[in-house]
């Protein structure tokens, strides 16, 4: 396809990350839907108005590149790839999910697609993620890990310790901190001594202060590449402030009362990332044909796996004892 | 033949287990230029070089992520926390990421990787860096335990845990490290859930680990020597995978049975073993399962009030004869 428009992104690009968003958006939508429904129990957090920063990523990335997510991370699993009815069944606790419900919402990991696991225990995964890119950097490759997290968790102790060991060693790491205004029911500016939690923090490790409009595709995109090439190239790690913010609350059980309507408002109806990337690729003259086109194929394809999803089988109780170890069992004694 | 310290053996087994494999690499603390603060680590740098011996922040849930993170693309880091009572600081990477992501990934991740770390009282240090946590570990399902009494252990079990597939806590005692041992071989491997005989008898089975182990087989020969009490001492050597055939087997000889714990009373490790014992030897005991501990405090600093909490020999040799005689 030629690209219509001769800008750095360009029609095909621009069609991926619109692809791509979709498909986050329409997931999450239906991951909710199937809640209502009681056919996902548990919980869930969804990334409802956050999916520009997880798809640029996942448009940006390379495969055999890591990710790493948070339990806020149903989007950026399906940003690097890995299948809807995977991602989906696993929400529904059926043999078809990603670990055949091993894990559930806040633990996806295909680690075939580089999703090396969301985690639920805020600041972990940030030292962990540097344990990847210390790897690609021991063995000599060219992998870049990628970690995900949250406006609060900037203020863990996990946080601090990753980010100065990433720079003391250079590692191949992008650390993109999603500043969605709120904690759980908190908002971060209640709680935090600087203005922006993570580029605000980023001096202290050497590193540059790099804020970016979460929901802007276009941006998003940008920022993600020139970081990957960074780290790439083997010029170590950045730290990424995006701006963003959650259209529903924490998880399932939160109404997310804790917020004024209007800033919902304002966020919902002028800052949604999808909304107005749908404007902007018309205002590229891309035709509305094709905008269609991928979403309804979209559609088509979350459907398809929900039925997937539905019709496929429940857990052997069996499961219950395997995989403690290589091993594959759970014995721990003769 | 060589004479080797328990300490001499640490960093011959690390180097031995870098070069039979590239991937392993050594994280931690001071560590590489300075050798560790036991010196358990003397001459890797020199050896390996900065990018397989690596002197880390005092970070230590970093280090621990990052031995993670390592060992989930294939490689085998062996990282060290510099006591063990500092596994506190870093134990969400250990009970819940290390621990549990292979289940949580449905086997789609393996974890192979070792933290070693300096356990255990005897040198007067208080209450945060003396105490024996095995237990600590030992109750979370996708830990392995190791915890060698002794130089040729440590160079066997380091062995195997390094190249075992599954994460190993692997616990040092540092009242061992002076121990010395005399070596016909180093290139061993032993394999975990091995127990080790210290100490034949069939009056009565001593169950020990570690220092308490080195205890129960001195308390066992005096025993011999001066009460003509015949004690078999096992060394658990590992609590997970746990090696309960062995202990079984004895009971079923000596139907009496003593664990030595150098952790305080409450869920200590031979709560389990005698937990086990009297769901599978019942029969064969001639009474109840006795478990030596420190009382249930934190551990003081003082000479006298340390030597008091921890067992001793003598009051191994007090317990065994007590339960010989029926009392
Ligand atoms: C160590 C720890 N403390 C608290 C929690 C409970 N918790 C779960 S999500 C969350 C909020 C995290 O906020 P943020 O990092 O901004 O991420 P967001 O949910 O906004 O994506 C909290 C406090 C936790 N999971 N782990
Ligand atoms: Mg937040």
């Amino acid at each position: 396809m030629e690209d219509k428009l001769n800008d750095d992104i360009g029609e095909a690009k621009r069609l991926q990350l619109w692809e791509m968003m979709l498909k986050l958006r329409l997931v999450e939508k239906k991951a909710y839907d199937l809640f209502l429904q009681n056919l996902i129990k548990g919980t869930s957090h969804l990334a409802l108005g956050q999916e520009a920063i997880a798809g640029a990523f996942g448009v940006a990335l390379q495969e055999g590149d890591y990710t790493f997510c948070t339990y806020r991370g149903h989007a950026h699993t399906l940003a690097r790839g890995s299948s809807i009815e995977g991602v989906l069944g696993e929400l529904m606790g059926r043999q078809c999910g990603l670990m055949k419900g091993k894990g559930g919402s806040m633990h996806l990991t295909d680690v075939e697609k580089g999703v090396m696991g969301s985690y639920a225990i805020i600041g972990a995964h940030l030292t962990i993620a540097n344990g990847t890119a210390l790897a690609s950097k021991y063995n000599k490759t060219k992998e870049v890990s990628v970690c995900f997290f949250g406006d609060g968790t900037t203020n863990i102790g996990a946080f601090h310790e990753a980010l100065n060991m990433a720079k003391i060693w250079d590692l191949p790491i992008v650390f993109v901190c999603e500043n969605n205004l709120y904690m759980e029911y908190t908002a971060i500016s209640e709680v935090t001594a600087v203005e922006h939690p993570a580029a605000d923090r980023a001096s202290a490790y050497s590193l540059d202060k790099i804020i970016v409009d979460g929901n802007d595709a276009d941006e998003m995109y940008r920022t993600a590449q020139t970081a990957i090439k960074k780290a790439r190239d083997g010029h170590g790690p950045s730290l990424i402030e995006a701006k963003t913010y959650r259209h529903s609350g924490h998880s399932r059980a939160d109404p997310g009362k804790y917020r004024p309507d209007e800033e919902v408002k304002d966020w919902m109806e002028n800052k949604d990332p999808i909304k107005n990337y749908r404007k902007k690729l018309l205002e590229f003259n891309i035709d509305e044909k094709t905008i269609t086109g991928i979403e309804s194929k979209i559609q088509q394809q979350v459907e398809d796996a929900i039925n997937i999803s539905k019709n496929s089988p429940i857990p052997d109780i069996k499961e219950i004892y395997t995989d403690v170890w290589a091993d594959g069992g759970y014995k721990w004694h003769n | 033949m060589a004479q080797l310290t328990y300490r001499e053996s640490v960093s011959l087994a690390i180097a031995q287990a870098m070069r039979k494999d590239p991937k392993v690499f050594f994280i931690g603390e001071d560590v590489g230029a300075a050798g560790g603060v036991f010196k358990a680590t003397v001459g890797l740098l020199d050896e390996f070089g900065k990018e397989r011996v690596m002197d880390a922040p005092i970070s230590e849930q970093a280090i621990l992520g990052a031995a993670m993170g390592a060992a989930m693309t294939g490689l085998r880091p062996i990282a060290e926390i510099m006591f063990s009572d500092f596994l506190a600081v870093c134990w969400d990477i250990i009970a819940n990421q290390i621990a549990k992501t292979r289940y949580m990934s449905d086997g789609q991740i393996n974890i192979p990787l070792v933290i070693r770390t300096a356990n255990g009282g005897g040198s007067k240090f208080g209450a945060q860096h003396s105490q024996s946590l095995e237990n600590w570990s030992m109750m979370i399902p996708g830990l392995k335990v190791v915890a060698p009494s002794c130089a040729s252990d440590v160079l066997g079990l380091m062995d195997a845990s390094v190249k075992d597939p599954d994460p190993v806590i692997f616990y040092e005692h540092k009242s061992l490290y002076a121990s010395k041992e005399q070596l016909e071989n180093t290139n061993l491997s032993i394999p975990l859930g091995q127990a080790n005989i210290l100490h034949e008898g069939a009056d009565i089975t001593i169950i020990g680990l570690a220092l308490m182990a080195q205890r129960s087989k001195k308390a066992a020969q005096i025993l011999k020597e001066k009460h003509n009490i015949n004690a078999k001492v096992i060394d658990l050597r590992t609590l997970v995978p746990l090696d309960l055939q062995t202990i079984k087997r004895s009971i079923i000889e000596t139907g009496l049975v003593i664990t030595v714990e150098e952790n305080p009373r409450l869920c200590g490790w031979g709560a389990e073993i005698s937990s086990l014992i009297t769901e599978h030897c019942f029969s064969n005991l001639k009474g109840p399962v006795t478990r030596v501990t420190t009382p249930h405090v934190p551990l003081p600093s003082a000479d006298i009030l340390e030597d008091n909490t921890i067992p001793s020999v003598d009051l191994i040799i007090n317990e065994v004869i007590k339960k010989v005689k029926g009392e």
